[in-house]
């Protein structure tokens, strides 16, 4: 199965994330977001890190834990390529995300991607879809 | 994508309105500043369709305003300008931007073309290596522990104090560079985490630095008043903003507000656009962060342009004040700002959003700097990487108009990854080395993105905002050095 496709935006670019369940869908949202971030075929598995996010609803949690991963690369230079999200519920999220540091010699970045956006912004829970716009 | 197939009404030839009776809820009629070459290019995306949107916020006066370098963006399209009464109106994060006081800065300089040519690979080497740029990179500057509130309150003031720069340079920058009304309490420790380590980097995307040189000047006496005198005469400008502090203050309170929304009964067609009144904790919380923000990208100019100037002295071989290295002006593009306008003839407090708009006060007004006082406003359009930039300055029709704001750049017609498509960016390099323009980019990929052909012709919308009468083209340059990060 298609893990994410693109959408293209003039100023922008977005992505439709799938999966067997929302987790999945989650999970291949932030895979999305790093192969736009960088090369992420030659990003390995060598650190990881627990993260929680909380929100109010399921699509603020979606913003949210977007917007983490974004933050946690731009703090810390991570690049991650494997999220594993347990204790998934609405409002709430747990998961270990594993990848490695930015290595200038070896890692190949591509676009700086500011923030998550709300526009067209999409949960849809009974297909396993994710949609949502970046701002880069 | 569909083409837009909103309603549209021709005022003029540069004035386009969508009526308020297009969508229930709007609560004013849009205004698109527009040529009809413009218009058809605006009219193949949905931004008109934001334009209309923007119109539903509360308290909003006037028209929902789009400058003729609209584009589609999320929430508000870019080149967006909306007012809102403070009484009882709203503050929208969507309305600024990621990018929180994303900015232009122009220095002009004695030298002219002749000199600088044979040593511009030297030049933009130097430049590249001493302004650090790019994606995943971190600045020179180490703060202590504690002193980003610093940065957040004091802004240029903070800088010039360090040591980057003149004091003069405070005089010629909006808001001095140190907006009042800052709580670094309301800037949460993610954004401070991001912004501490990247203050004095210039970042990715569409920001630059250029090397330039004026090519046309359309008024002699208001281009002599800021110190562009000749012909070849050469211009350094720096296009950036508040880098990943900004981008987390803006998700941050986006992220508060469209929770907030439902406590104040606000409903709108797209989340992007959340907002809340003024007046709320919520708003006065968000306006205390942004500004913070606002502060961050005006030292961070600050700082860049500091270390252009030392670069460009070294290299050249002269000293700062024989290269007359002066601070023609600092604007900001993404912003909101309390201010007073007049709005069906009485002066009202309003909550002005620039969302890729640039402020364009006339001659005379008392945020002017006096050594303006008699021109405007300076006001700096640039275009894309191997095309034209303008200087304007602000007019009296922009305060009746559009809040005292005009465009500020060309505008994206493509996407990045059409763009990517059409050329590659080896060959946008060659294309543009063909051109005599020296280019240090961090990435190929990238240049392919912010290749000229993604974006509309700066010309065809300088013209539009100069007949328009909101602005006024003072004098055009053109790019002999590119450093895209």
């Amino acid at each position: 199965m298609r893990r994410f496709e693109l959408i293209e935006h003039t100023a922008d670019i977005g992505l439709v994330a799938y999966g067997n369940n929302l987790a999945e869908a989650f999970a291949n949202a932030a895979y999305g977001l790093f192969s736009i971030i960088a090369e992420i075929d030659n990003v390995r598995e060598v650190e990881s890190r627990e993260v929680e996010v909380s929100a109010e609803d399921v699509d603020g949690l979606l913003f949210d834990w977007i917007n983490h991963l974004i933050y946690a690369f731009d703090v810390e230079h991570l690049l991650f390529r494997r999220f594993d999200i347990f204790d998934f519920a609405e409002t709430d999220l747990k998961a270990t995300c594993r990848g490695e540091k930015y290595d200038p010699s070896w890692h190949q970045l591509k676009t700086g991607v500011k923030s998550a956006t709300y526009h067209m912004l999409e949960v849809d829970a009974e297909k396993s879809r994710v949609q949502l716009i970046f701002d880069v | 994508m569909p083409r837009w197939s909103g309603r549209l009404e021709k005022v003029d030839d540069f004035r386009w309105r969508i009526p308020k009776s297009y969508k229930s809820g709007m609560r004013v009629d849009g205004l698109i500043f527009a040529s009809q070459k413009v218009l058809d290019s605006v009219l193949e995306e949905q931004a008109s369709e934001q334009v209309a949107n923007v119109a539903f916020l509360p308290g909003i006066v006037g028209h929902s305003l789009a400058m003729p370098d609209i584009h589609w963006g999320y929430g508000f399209p870019i080149g967006g300008v909306a007012a809102m009464r403070v009484s009882d109106g709203v503050v929208s994060p969507g309305g600024v931007g990621f990018d929180i006081n994303c900015g232009v800065r122009l220095l002009r300089t004695n030298l002219q073309e002749v000199e600088v040519r044979p040593v511009i690979k030297e030049l933009m080497d130097a430049l590249y290596r001493d302004v650090p740029s790019g994606l995943g990179l971190e600045g020179k500057i180490r703060l202590r522990h504690g002193e980003i509130d610093e940065v957040l309150v004091r802004g240029s003031r903070w800088a010039v104090e360090k040591g980057y720069g003149r004091r003069e340079d405070l005089e010629t920058t909006e808001d001095r560079g140190e907006m009042s009304g800052v709580d670094p309490d309301h800037v949460g420790r993610k954004a401070k985490e991001r912004g501490v380590p990247q203050l004095g980097t210039l970042g990715s995307g569409n920001h630059f630095l250029e090397v330039a040189v004026v090519d046309q000047i359309h008024d002699k006496t208001i281009a002599g008043d800021m110190g562009i005198n000749r012909l070849g005469q050469v211009m350094l400008l720096v296009h950036c903003g508040s880098r990943g502090l900004g981008h987390q203050v803006a998700g941050d309170y986006i992220a508060v507000m469209v929770n907030s929304m439902r406590k104040y009964n606000i409903e709108l067609p797209d989340r992007q656009l959340a907002c809340a009144p003024l007046g709320s904790q919520e708003g006065q919380a968000y306006l205390a962060a942004m500004r913070g923000a606002a502060n961050y990208a005006w030292a961070n100019r600050q700082c860049i342009a500091h270390w252009v100037r030392e670069t460009f002295c070294k290299v050249m071989g002269k000293s700062e004040e024989d290269a007359g290295l002066e601070l023609i002006y600092d604007v900001a593009h993404n912003i909101a700002k309390i201010e007073e306008h007049e709005v069906d003839g009485e002066r009202a407090k309003l909550c002005v959003h620039r969302k890729g708009a640039t402020r364009a006060f006339p001659a005379g007004h008392p945020e002017v700097p006096r050594k303006y006082a008699r021109i405007g406003q300076p006001v700096f359009v640039p275009g894309d990487m191997g095309r034209f930039s303008y200087v304007l300055v602000g007019t009296e029709q922009a305060m009746k108009e559009s809040f005292g704001s005009t465009c500020h750049g060309a505008g994206r017609v493509k996407s990045r990854a059409a763009s990517k498509r059409m050329l590659r960016g080896e060959e946008v390099l060659k294309d543009l080395e063909s051109r005599d323009i020296t280019i240090r980019a961090g990435s190929l990929k990238s240049l392919a993105e912010e290749a000229p052909h993604a974006y509309k012709d700066v010309s065809e919308v300088v013209s539009v905002a100069h007949n328009a009468g909101i602005s006024q083209v003072v004098a055009r340059t053109r790019p002999i050095g590119v450093i895209k990060g």
